[in-house]
């Protein structure tokens, strides 16, 4: 769909509505199969698929309903950061967790 | 260039334009600080999820999951009316902004309404973390910990929403008396950033906290 780029008078772009329509009926539909994916046996896959899910409908509110899409580059920049200091701090902590009881202790 | 003193256009700043996209990052840095405050509680879940996932499935199950999706349902329809009172904020719709604004309030109401509702079930249940726990099983203590993070994130997520409400309050008395138009809106679209990503945490915490356990 090509939707035009029109500026308000402070010259941030206006989205046409059925865009936001759009995006909402793309969550509901997403949120539909993510609660049906959930009573499906995937086995270790089910976590996954559901952040997957989880991920893209947080990447359609981000990009469309708060203008991520349309806002300048310094601005997701900021954004990037975040999600990178929030997957570092993950990472790190599970580093921690699974090595626990891999190194056996100080020799005496 | 004259100095210049209108709501839009700031005098320390080069132009509206500017000034917009100083607080649109200015917000966006804030959230960002919201990414790490939850991704901390987050990061303590994941951690213990790891750690037990059988006992988090099972004392999962006492979740509703009926409530927990209508209230991720009810959540996306307010972000939906929010993005709609931005929408009307620029092009200056002043009634519209004001009842789309409404619209978002009464939906978060209904949300925190349905948690409050949950949390009391959970109480009766004997689900509360600490003396009151009376949760008969092998696993007590993941399954404490497992309602010690439910009540922690969604408990932290709800007061954010209270919060959202009252800025919502706050701005929607600023759109009645006329202090929004085509040229000016920005406290609209920046409460707008903060209801959205108050949304966006919910999308996570409601496949990690009520799709756990639930094959058929």
């Amino acid at each position: 769909m090509s939707h035009e780029l029109s500026k308000d008078a402070a010259g941030g772009h206006v989205a046409p509505l059925g865009l936001y329509f759009a995006i909402f009926v793309a969550l509901l539909v997403l949120t539909g199969v993510t609660v049906w994916v959930a009573t499906v046996e995937l086995g270790p896959l089910n976590t996954p698929v559901a952040m997957a899910i989880a991920v893209t409908k947080a990447l359609l509110v981000v990009l469309y309903f708060m203008h991520l899409r349309y806002s300048p580059r310094l601005t997701a920049l900021a954004v990037g950061a975040g999600v990178l200091w929030f997957a570092i701090m993950v990472a790190f902590t599970l580093s921690d967790f699974f090595t626990r009881g891999v190194v056996s202790g100080l020799p005496r | 260039m004259e100095a210049s003193r209108t709501a839009a256009h700031q005098h320390q700043f080069d132009s509206a334009a500017q000034q917009y996209e100083a607080s649109a990052l200015g917000m966006w840095v804030f959230l960002v600080t919201e990414i790490m405050f939850f991704g901390g509680i987050l990061t303590a879940y994941v951690v213990y999820r790891s750690l037990y996932p059988e006992s988090f499935a099972h004392v999962s199950n006492h979740l509703s999951l009926p409530l927990g999706a209508f209230n991720t349902v009810v959540l996306i329809g307010s972000s939906l009316t929010m993005a709609l009172a931005v929408h009307a904020g620029q092009l200056g719709r002043r009634l519209q902004i004001v009842v789309f604004l409404a619209l978002t309030m009464l939906l978060g109401s209904v949300f925190l309404g349905i948690k409050a509702y949950e949390y009391h079930h959970k109480f009766v249940e004997g689900l509360v973390p600490g003396p009151l726990f009376t949760y008969e099983g092998a696993d007590r203590g993941p399954a404490q910990m497992f309602m010690c993070l439910y009540f922690g994130l969604t408990g932290i997520h709800a007061l954010h929403m209270v919060i959202g409400v009252g800025v919502l309050a706050v701005i929607l008395a600023m759109a009645w008396r006329g202090r929004f138009s085509a040229a000016y809106s920005t406290p609209v679209e920046m409460s707008g950033l903060y209801w959205h990503f108050v949304d966006v945490v919910w999308i996570f915490l409601f496949p990690l906290l009520y799709l756990l356990g639930r094959t058929t």
